[in-house]
């Protein structure tokens, strides 16, 4: 079989090692390496389409390759993809290319590492979401994290290092404790494999779990990231590049979630029942603390980084209601909200590097200028509010009446954040494109080039597509949902039974000894 | 150019529900469904939401409004909006707006038509906005979609609670199985109809979440005389009808709606008497008349809903547009203080204004004669509590006479209070004068079509029997007697209103003296709607933005992100101090590993006593 998932997943890196052979100090060259890069990302974007074409709608992995890798510790490189993670591989593919073509007009200075990093990244994101190999899924969780490290570093704003230098050891510390979990679950389950799925498949001690989930939960959380974790991330978000932003938050912040739903609920079931109430306390405090800090930031992009933790409150709530349309519903978000938290991200990009600046109360009245812009901008305002029709509202919908059923109150809390999105999203829209021209500056200001035009079509498509039909991805997503959920259901139960053994055994050790 | 392909589709589906509600009245009563299937929208697990469409009589009344009234007001913006820059994006959102009021009213499911109900809020969020340099125009659009927002929230928690309880959406099916489900006035039921009452009330501008709508004036009067009074605001008493089935298993929550309706048509009326706004009058009166048909819900008569709804449309359409067409002569004045006059200016927009004034006002032969009637009458037959409502209907009668007519004898008639030589009043083209004159003939024998005295009169009422309960709708037994009297009461009552306008405005006769202490807080109270919007803005608004401000001053940045910058201090304070170990001399290295041998030979010790 043609291994096409490790060519999807490298191709980025095989571009990004072409890079390396050109030179970047005149114009034609640069635009070499951009072309390169584009292209690279490209076919690995097409891959990801054959697989798309190919794909079954069953809960089992397709597409699996195995090869032997360090035989003596169990180690092999082992990738596949199922409903669960292959939404975000497209998610994925489709995003990259389209961040390299906005970053032609944004990076002037040092293009080929730039790029060379992009790539990297890429093929690094891609390989956490097919990695079925614990010793492989670090291996890409890690290599993430190092061009990620560079572009903030690199290409950021003022606060740059900083932000850069809190973006990592914030995720570093995750990924520490998240690298001793997985030793221990090595050496404690005795299995001698790294095989994910084998761990997927033979239920961890219950007794073990809870500090196993906690250790994972705190990696992932603070990728979410959820509220208390969550400072780093306007910080990064609002000192990257929009190419890094755009990536952050559409793809990178998904780590998190996607990690929950693929390791830490259904290696540690019991465990993530245990402390569903927290987490679940966890994220409607994200929504609604999220949006009340969205409400009050002056720079764009920092409303925009806060609207994402209170996105991702969304995701997190429909992950542990452990109800079948909430889960779906988070998976779909998941893609969702790469797409329109993206799209906002391009839109402020352009703006900041026509004015070189972000805070809102610099623009006003840019409707009038940039007509076709305006238009792209509002469209993913709306699509972030939830409008239906759109994609924002779709898995927002579904995670919501899919925990109503189970969690009322809770609901009724996170419903308050549809309400309070357009309290903060609407002012942006005022301030940023309606009222009068202000500044001299902005009445010269240029509608969108070509370049943008390609960057912002295909993004709005998906936005209506995804909207009005989502049922392809539905199709996909379901299969494996409804196979975790039924997991999970079925230990549920054994979590009871085995409470009530916990409990007799108490009792009986009590009993005794009360003289009875 | 633009407006007339936009008013060409709107003339095509007119047409279109036209030969759809022809086709229904060649059909017998059970047969008058029309469904169509388009595709799956959100199909996952057991849940399978379609996008489809459903026509039946009470659609097809909405969808003849929709395109006829919006036709008429599409040919109406054409000269309205010609001098605007901005023409096409006008007609796009217009165009958009019927679109989607469409797919709300034919929407077979509850989802698909909150698609329709979100999308005419953004359009009525566009529209308000529309003249977007205008910060007021901009504020008031950014209102009307945060507060539609609230009674949307309450929407969706009702869409949830039919999803857990019916496990679909589909209308027909849950009035199919809903007596099935729901005890009568259940606990259940009750909170469902609760919040879906209340979603329909945020669209509908219904106390207390009435606060945007007359901010919405801030949009082109064709705009409000489409969205803010013959379409758009009225979704939420479709919703109503549309699920009356839900709605009459929950009596007291009906009970409370009939109070709300009759509650907010006073309390509109009360502010309408005494604002100077041409416009904001309308919008008061609007929401007053909104009240009225809510009141009708409550008390069962849905077809007398949808009856008023559709009267209402025809005249509130009308007023719009002629006041559109007098602030049109008065190159863009509103204020009612600075007209004053000039009816022998523009005699037809004064003459079909009049006519609607008279429609509103209820005056005989009118069409709205016979809606407010037949809610009146409803409302004063159904049940114990309803003489308070026909009692209050009764005096939004007089209120209503009193305010329009003191808008018509300010503006038309009485002295010319501006510059006849700085404002060239004119007359509008003929392209705004057609539509004002179809909808003058509409708000005249509108009403023909419900006649209660005659017997087989309520040729409305049958035509919706089908679809609504006819056991609702008004019987046949009733006292002829008790309703002619109660006929010329509403009538006379409603005269008295024109002639209490007549007196104050023309006359100049005070009924409230202004001097006195109560009279000018009573007028200040009004003038100032209340103060609601001060009080929102007291009691939500601020603390809101004060809690924000203070999380992210306080505890974002001087607790959580002090906190975690306070650990990279201390780690790296830890680091420089513990550098100081590392000196290079080789006595410290040799105490240091002196210090370490003693210890584990203190361990080995330890370790090996006790194992013994």
């Amino acid at each position: 079989m043609f291994p096409i998932v490790s060519w999807m997943v490298f191709s980025p890196l095989i571009g990004a090692f072409l890079i390396l052979f050109f030179g970047d100090k005149n114009e034609k060259q640069c635009k070499r390496i951009v072309l390169i890069a584009i292209i690279s990302s490209l076919i690995s974007f097409l891959f990801s389409l054959v697989i798309f074409m190919n794909f079954q709608s069953s809960p089992k992995m397709q597409f699996v390759e195995n090869l032997k890798w360090i035989e003596s510790l169990g180690v092999s490189y082992r990738v596949g993809l199922d409903g669960i993670s292959f939404p975000l591989i497209l998610l994925t593919t489709f995003l990259t290319p389209i961040v390299l073509l906005f970053s032609w007009d944004d990076i002037k200075k040092r293009i080929r590492l730039y790029y060379f990093s992009m790539l990297l990244l890429e093929t690094a994101m891609l390989g956490v979401f097919v990695s079925l190999d614990f010793f492989l899924f670090y291996v890409f969780w890690e290599a993430m994290l190092i061009p990620m490290y560079f572009i903030i570093g690199i290409w950021g704003g003022k606060k740059r290092i900083y932000s850069a230098m809190k973006f990592f050891l914030y995720t570093m510390t995750g990924s520490v404790l998240m690298l001793i979990a997985i030793l221990w679950l090595y050496f404690a389950t005795g299995f001698g494999t790294f095989n994910i799925l084998v761990f997927l498949n033979s239920p961890v001690d219950p007794l073990l779990q809870t500090w196993l989930f906690a250790a994972f939960a705190i990696a992932f959380a603070i990728k979410v990231p959820m509220f208390p974790f969550h400072t780093w991330l306007p910080d990064a978000h609002v000192e990257a590049p929009t190419a890094g932003s755009v990536i952050l938050a559409g793809v990178l912040l998904k780590m998190g979630t996607y990690g929950f739903i693929r390791l830490a609920i259904p290696l540690f079931p019991e465990a993530a029942v245990e402390f569903s109430p927290l987490l679940i306390f966890l994220s409607l405090v994200g929504i609604i603390y999220g949006a009340l800090m969205a409400m009050v930031q002056k720079d764009a992009k920092k409303l925009v980084a806060y609207s994402s933790i209170s996105h991702l409150g969304f995701v997190m709530f429909g992950l542990f209601s452990f109800n079948l349309l909430a889960l779906g519903g988070s998976v779909l978000q998941m893609v969702n909200h790469g797409i329109c938290s993206g799209l906002l991200f391009l839109t402020v990009g352009m703006l900041y590097r026509r004015r070189h600046t972000r805070f809102m109360d610099d623009f006003g009245g840019i409707a009038k200028v940039m007509p076709a812009f305006s238009v792209f901008f509002v469209i993913a305002v709306f699509s972030s509010i939830g409008l239906p029709g759109l994609n924002g509202f779709v898995g927002e919908f579904a995670i919501l009446s899919g925990s109503f059923q189970s969690h009322f109150f809770p609901t009724l809390i996170a419903t308050i954040g549809v309400v309070l999105s357009a309290v903060y999203m609407l002012p942006m829209v005022q301030k940023v494109i309606f009222g009068k021209i202000k500044f001299e500056a902005n009445r010269v200001l240029s509608d969108l080039n070509l370049r943008e035009w390609f960057v912002l079509v295909p993004m709005i498509f998906l936005v209506f597509l995804l909207g009005i039909y989502p049922k392809p991805i539905l199709k996909i997503i379901e299969p494996s949902t409804k196979s975790l959920l039924l997991k999970i259901k079925g230990r549920k139960l054994l979590v009871k039974k085995r409470n009530i053994k916990k409990l007799r055994l108490v009792i009986s050790e009590i009993a005794p000894r009360r003289g009875y | 150019m633009s407006g007339w392909i936009a008013s060409l589709a709107m003339l095509l589906s007119f047409l279109v529900s036209l030969s759809i509600f022809f086709s229904f009245l060649l059909h017998s009563p059970q047969d008058r469904i029309l469904s169509i299937f388009l595709f799956d929208w959100i199909p996952f697990g057991s849940l399978k939401i379609n996008v489809g469409f459903m026509i039946d009589p009470v659609s097809s009344i909405m969808t003849l409004i929709v395109t006829g009234v919006g036709f008429m007001i599409h040919l109406y913006s054409i000269a309205y909006m010609r001098e605007d820059i901005s023409i096409v994006r006008y007609f796009v959102y217009l165009n958009l707006f019927s679109f989607s009021m469409l797919l709300l009213v034919l929407a077979d499911n509850f989802l698909l038509m909150f698609v329709g109900w979100e999308a005419v809020g953004l359009c009525s969020y566009l529209l308000i906005g529309f003249w977007y340099e205008k910060p007021s125009a901009i504020e008031a659009g950014k209102k009307a979609f945060i507060v539609n927002r609230v009674g949307d929230f309450c929407f969706l928690i009702a869409l949830f609670q039919i999803l857990t309880i019916f496990g679909t959406f589909d209308f027909s099916d849950i009035s199919r199985s809903a007596s099935e489900l729901f005890m009568k006035d259940s606990f259940n039921v009750n909170l469902l109809c609760l919040f879906l009452f209340f979603g329909a009330a945020g669209k509908s501008a219904q106390f207390p979440l009435h606060v945007w709508l007359p901010d919405a004036m801030e949009g082109p009067s064709p705009v409000s005389a489409l969205i803010h009074a013959a379409t758009m605001v009225t979704a939420g008493i479709y919703l109503l009808v549309r699920n009356h089935v839900l709605f009459s298993l929950a009596p007291s929550t009906l009970m409370f709606i009939a109070l709300v309706g009759s509650f907010t048509l006073l309390f509109a009326a009360s502010i309408a008497l005494v604002q100077n706004d041409i416009k904001k009058v309308l919008a008061y009166s609007t929401l007053s008349q909104l009240g009225y048909m809510f009141l009708a819900c409550g008390i069962g008569a849905y077809a007398t809903a949808m009856f008023h709804l559709m009267t209402h449309a025809f005249f509130k359409a009308l007023l719009f547009l002629g006041a559109g067409s007098v602030i049109h002569a008065m190159n863009g004045e509103q204020d009612i203080r600075k007209m004053g006059g000039i009816r022998s200016y523009i005699p037809k927009t004064s003459f079909t204004f009049i006519i609607g004034s008279l429609a509103i006002s209820g005056i005989f032969p009118l069409a709205g004669f016979f809606s407010k009637d037949a809610i009146l009458f409803s409302a004063f037959k159904s049940h114990s509590l309803a003489i308070l409502f026909w009692f209050a209907g009764l005096f939004g009668v007089l209120m209503t006479s009193y305010y329009t007519f003191r808008l018509v004898l300010k503006v038309f008639y009485g002295d010319k209070n501006f510059k006849e030589n700085e404002t060239h009043v004119h007359e509008s083209p003929p392209i705004m004068i057609f539509p004002l004159f179809v909808l003058a003939f509409f708000s005249i024998v509108g009403g023909w079509v419900s006649i209660p005295m005659i017997s087989g009169g309520d040729v409305f009422g049958k035509f919706l029997s089908s679809v609504l309960n006819p056991t609702v709708s008004v019987d046949s037994h009733h006292n002829l007697t008790l309703e002619l009297v109660l006929m010329f009461l509403s009538l006379g009552i409603a005269l008295l209103g024109i002639f209490l306008a007549y007196q104050t405005c023309c006359k100049k006769r005070q009924f409230f003296s202004d001097s006195s202490v109560v009279g000018m807080r009573l007028f200040s109270l009004l003038e100032n709607k209340y103060y609601i919007d001060e009080i929102y803005s007291l009691i939500l608004v601020r603390p809101l933005r004060f809690i924000a401000n203070l999380f992210f001053k306080l505890f974002e940045q001087n607790i959580i992100d002090a906190s975690v910058n306070g650990t990279g201090r201390l780690v790296k304070s830890l680091g420089a101090n513990l550098r100081s170990l590392q000196d290079g001399y080789v006595k410290t290295y040799a105490v240091s590993i002196l210090f370490g041998a003693v210890c584990i030979i203190f361990l080995l010790v330890f370790n090996f006593s006790s194992r013994f």
